[in-house]
């Protein structure tokens, strides 16, 4: 359904005065998602998670270039597709009730998306309707602003947003962060449902654990590229393949609960050849010359010159 | 909306504006002692040659200016209070009905000023604010940025060179034509003598609110609510109706009703360019001519304007935004 392959993307800014500057914060990004799959992409801050969310939108701020190719249903996504897409065949759903106009109803918000998708009034009051009763919505709830519902509600009222929007791809920013366990269960079974229903789903998270609850194939994103993309029982058979992920793995703290040491590299001094090699155990020279290409190994595809071993 | 909150908050809002003229009277009577002003060379005026030195102690002794200072504020308050605001000397007419008479002249141009400079403020600052960095925001900013740093009278005196002498398209002054009785004066007469006066004051008045909304509006449309109105496919003018304009409408209405104290100081000095026989020009006269119980009548009274503004910037708070009209009762 969607295929990225080597997306990049740079933001020119301007420092001290008039001088350019062309900060790519995001190189040779992949990810492939097929219809009927939640796809989990994981990372730390500033591993370029929301920024894939937002060139898939056509969201991305003015000053901000994309390159590489991005595929939706085998078509490139131009801005001018990505302008009739969203919203309708690719939806997000975002990360807090803060992303909900705090002046509107919630109920008016979610009839509005049904409305863009070319649904005339009547139809769209019973879209939402329909929508608040299968995710338990009290029909009250649709007469309350956004400060009124709870956490809980307020999760279930942006994922209503992606369902009357029936939209085949559905990307979820960040959903679980500051609930209640229970809750988090709640959220990701709605996903896992929209994927059940024929969707893709993209789960962007930095909550390893809250991605193989649902996933079936997590991809690994380390400083603005793909590490590695791995199946979900991958991280259980111990059959992964980068040392990033495995010192992910092992951080967890029903693991061995060890931290990974050291820090992402800033976009801004990025090393030249793979660009975990400063923290990775298995560091050799020949990683150094340049950037490892995403290759197959065991069933997945990582980015790391000693993967086989 | 339930009454009680209503209530507490104008009961609140009283006890406030009580606080605020007991302070405005202690200031004003301060400066009043302060000021060189002798009182009763003020009331007799220019007879005051024929008056010797014993017959201004008699005078003054009547009136109490030997007393402490204290004493003679409260007697002077407690006139103040009861309704007694003395004789306006440059107008001869109890203060109360100068202030009337004058203020009912000024409404109508303070009204047409404040809804003009409101309407086109608001529209001038969503245009800059929705095309934020292209030439329309760039026209916008320069104009709003030209007034709000020239002097009123400055402008007032340009526009009315421009206007009526050049053009001879407005009348030069006043408020209806000169030698016509009040009472003939037609309502297009009346129009056409207000035109100017209320163009000037609401040019300047579109300034500061046109910058002002479009600060907020931009906020907006970084916002994270924006972006994901974007997300859901909405275009630039969906985003502006559905959500742009409901969130600057409450900061709009506020800087609205906040805006008329600034209208009010504007008026003092368009009125007189203009010869506009206003409350403002009723200020300069009486500052001149140190016609103190006027002068503090209108200290009192623009005091009241302000207040009257800000309180109901505070109600429509109340009354528009659900975040505080509904406040902690959460629903469901």
């Amino acid at each position: 359904m969607l295929s990225v392959s080597n997306l990049s993307v740079t933001f020119s800014q301007y420092e001290q005065g008039l001088r350019r500057k062309q900060l790519t914060v995001i190189t040779d990004l992949d990810l492939e998602v097929k219809a009927g799959e939640v796809v989990a992409v994981v990372g730390a801050s500033g591993s370029g998670k929301s920024l894939l969310a937002h060139a898939i939108l056509g969201i991305l701020p003015e000053n901000a270039t994309v390159g590489g190719t991005m595929l939706f249903q085998g078509q490139p996504l131009t801005p001018g597709r990505c302008q009739q897409l969203r919203g309708k065949a690719i939806a997000l759903v975002p990360q807090s009730v803060g992303y909900l106009d705090p002046l509107m109803r919630v109920g008016q918000q979610v009839q509005r998306v049904a409305q863009l998708n070319g649904l005339p009034r009547s139809a769209a009051q019973t879209a939402v309707k329909r929508t608040f009763q299968r995710y338990d919505l009290p029909p009250q709830a649709a007469r309350c602003y956004p400060f009124q519902v709870s956490g809980g509600m307020a999760r279930r009222v942006l994922v209503s947003t992606a369902v009357v929007s029936q939209a085949e791809l559905v990307i979820a920013d960040e959903p679980t962060p500051g609930l209640h366990p229970d809750v988090v269960v709640e959220t990701l079974n709605h996903l896992r449902e929209l994927a059940q229903e024929g969707r893709g789903v993209i789960l962007i998270t930095h909550d390893i654990e809250a991605a193989l609850m649902v996933a079936d194939r997590v991809a690994v994103f380390y400083a603005g590229t793909t590490a590695e993309i791995a199946s979900a029982q991958d991280f259980a058979t111990g059959n992964l393949r980068h040392p990033y992920t495995q010192a992910l793995w092992r951080s967890l703290p029903q693991n061995d609960f060890i931290p990974v040491p050291g820090n992402q590299p800033s976009p801004e001094a990025l090393p030249v050849g793979c660009l975990f090699s400063d923290r990775c155990p298995w560091m050799t020279e020949a990683c150094l010359p340049e950037r490892p290409a995403l290759r197959a190994v065991r069933g997945g595809l990582v980015r790391c010159i000693h993967a086989d071993r | 909306m339930q009454l009680k909150p209503i209530l507490l908050f104008f009961s609140y809002k009283l006890v406030r504006l009580a606080l605020l003229l007991v302070a405005v009277a202690v200031l004003t009577f301060g400066l009043m002692s302060l000021s060189p002003i002798d009182p009763v060379r003020a009331y007799v005026g220019a007879d005051m040659l024929q008056i010797s030195a014993a017959q201004r102690e008699l005078i003054a002794e009547r009136w109490g200016l030997d007393q402490p200072m204290i004493v003679r504020f409260w007697d002077w308050f407690g006139q103040i209070v009861q309704g007694n605001w003395g004789t306006s000397m440059v107008f001869n007419q109890p203060v109360l009905q100068v202030i009337g008479q004058r203020f009912l002249v000024s409404l109508q141009l303070l009204a047409i000023a404040w809804l003009l400079s409101g309407l086109l403020g608001l529209v001038l600052g969503v245009l800059a604010g929705a095309f934020e960095g292209t030439w329309i925001d760039r026209g916008i900013r320069l104009y709003a940025y030209t007034l709000a740093s020239s002097p009123t009278f400055w402008v007032a005196l340009l526009l009315l060179i421009f206007f009526s002498v050049s053009l001879r398209l407005t009348p030069i002054c006043c408020a209806a034509p000169p030698g016509v009785l009040a009472q003939n004066v037609t309502f297009w007469q009346h129009l056409h003598h207000l035109l100017l006066p209320a163009l000037t004051l609401s040019i300047i008045g579109i300034a500061s609110i046109a910058l002002h909304t479009r600060q907020k509006l931009i906020d907006v449309l970084h916002s994270d609510y924006v972006l994901f109105a974007r997300a859901q496919g909405e275009s630039l003018w969906g985003i502006l109706q559905h959500h742009g304009l409901r969130n600057i409408l409450l900061p709009a209405l506020t800087l609205q009703f906040a805006s008329l104290s600034e209208l009010f100081g504007g008026s003092v000095l368009v009125e007189q360019v203009f010869a506009y026989p206003g409350l403002g020009q009723a200020t300069v006269q009486a500052a001149l001519r140190s016609d103190v119980p006027l002068l503090v009548g209108i200290v009192f009274f623009s005091a009241l304007f302000v207040y009257t503004g800000n309180t109901l910037a505070d109600l429509s708070y109340q009354v528009i935004d659900p975040r505080i009209r509904i406040g902690g009762r959460r629903a469901a």
